[in-house]
């Protein structure tokens, strides 16, 4: 039961790992890379590590998330002022 | 678990191949973070144990007999550590590339070539 | 043309270093002996149900400082480079329903991320997800509210003061203990099994590192999220 469910966790983020490679709106590639973490925190639940779940949950989908989201505003205001 | 093994290294080759292929700087960063998610998911693939436990001994295990009912605390440990310090050395790569696009005006890694040969 | 062989031959190499790796490797049947050691250590000396949080706090609290300290030149790092400019640009406020519900939210998150740091040594969670769960709590109000200010001596004051009571609170285990005993729990009493106020020094330690994490990672947020 748990390897049938991380192997379908594991397609779903291989192909979330191609799209925030190959595609050409950052945001989405941002996105992407937040997707990857949050079903990582779930495998590491299957694996038994809750303390280590919790913690990819709150940063990994979280504040990484936020902290790029943050990095491209930057970036995206400073072409509007020129 | 050997599928968890399987993902995290196709996790690694993928993030490195997105490192060496991709020209935006943010695209890299990406790539470092797949990176890194791949690593912790080896690390604590290679420290589960079929058919136990998390290591939390609380009433459902039993006290005399804990060591042969939970599986290996050390990578989670380990790992626990490592995601913080991730977020951080991400951060601190993030502002670089503020700093390098205040003062060049691009994200291309092309337009910064004064180390190269 | 030539780059892009090189890079399909690097990713070939790496596969190839892999594949022994995965073809001979066999799970463990059961612990190690330094896990075993350290499950019953946990279980036994240090009356702490999360091993998790023994191992982090206790047998590498060593590491766990060494750690700390990264992060704090990491947040040294962003802070010296986003440097603010004196600009007193104000935008237009967010609206009352917004700023009343963020800062009735604020305070059940920051309860909550209080409640996980000082229970880590009963359930899952710990120092870590405390501060990370703290930092959300003012993520929240720096989204809420654009002309949010920071007092930022508070940020500092609490940042230096878990960071010193930790390696205080290590010192002491030198002085009333033995020599290699920096970081030793049992300069509390160490309580009963499966209660809050028991496995010693560890939810002290780890309230501290809790609240160092927290105010270094809303650190960084604020710089990144400020304008």
């Amino acid at each position: 039961m748990i390897s049938i469910i991380i192997t379908v966790l594991g397609v779903v983020m291989i192909l979330a790992a191609f799209l925030a490679i190959r595609t050409k709106n950052l945001l989405a590639a941002i996105i992407s890379a937040g997707v990857i973490s949050l079903l990582a925190s779930v495998i590491y639940l299957m694996l038994a590590a809750p303390d280590v779940a919790m913690t990819e949950a709150a940063i990994g989908s979280g504040l990484t998330t936020i902290i790029f989201i943050f990095t491209l505003k930057k970036i995206r205001k400073g072409d509007l002022n020129d | 678990m050997i599928f968890a093994l399987i993902l995290g290294f196709l996790l690694l080759i993928i993030g490195i191949y997105g490192m060496l292929t991709q020209k935006n700087l943010i695209k890299i960063i990406i790539g470092f973070s797949i990176v890194d998610t791949g690593t912790h998911i080896i690390i604590v693939s290679i420290g589960y144990i079929r058919g136990k436990t998390a290591p939390i001994i609380d009433s459902g295990v039993d006290l005399k007999n804990a060591v042969n009912a939970v599986v290996d605390p050390i990578p989670s440990a380990l790992v626990l550590t490592a995601i913080v310090i991730g977020l951080a050395v991400t951060a601190l790569m993030l502002s670089f590339v503020i700093k390098l696009y205040q003062k060049n005006k691009s994200l291309s890694i092309d337009d910064y070539q004064e180390l190269k040969w | 043309m030539i780059k892009r062989i090189f890079i399909l031959l690097a990713i070939l190499g790496l596969i190839l270093m892999f594949l022994p790796f995965l073809r001979d490797f066999e799970f463990h049947q059961e612990l190690g002996e330094l896990s075993s050691q350290y499950v019953e250590g946990s279980v036994n000396d240090l009356n702490s149900q999360n091993v998790v949080t023994a191992v982090i706090v206790t047998y590498r609290g060593l590491d766990t400082l060494g750690e700390v300290t990264v992060l704090f030149l990491a947040t040294a790092g962003v802070g010296f480079l986003l440097r603010k400019k004196k600009t007193s640009l104000k935008s237009r406020g967010s609206s009352e329903l917004l700023q009343t519900g963020s800062q009735f939210l604020f305070v059940l998150i920051i309860l909550t991320g209080i409640y996980i740091f000082t229970h880590g040594h009963l359930t899952p969670g710990g120092g870590f997800q405390g501060g990370v769960l703290i930092t959300t709590a003012f993520l929240l109000l720096i989204l809420a509210d654009t002309n949010l200010k920071f007092n930022h001596k508070i940020l500092l004051f609490v940042e230096s003061i878990s960071g010193a009571f930790y390696v205080i609170i290590g010192l002491f285990g030198v002085l009333l203990i033995g020599m290699n005993s920096f970081l030793d729990p049992a300069i509390l009493p160490l309580g009963n099994f499966g209660k809050l106020l028991s496995a010693g020094a560890i939810p002290l330690i780890y309230s501290l590192i809790g609240l160092k994490v927290g105010s270094e990672l809303t650190t960084i947020i604020d710089k990144m999220g400020g304008e």
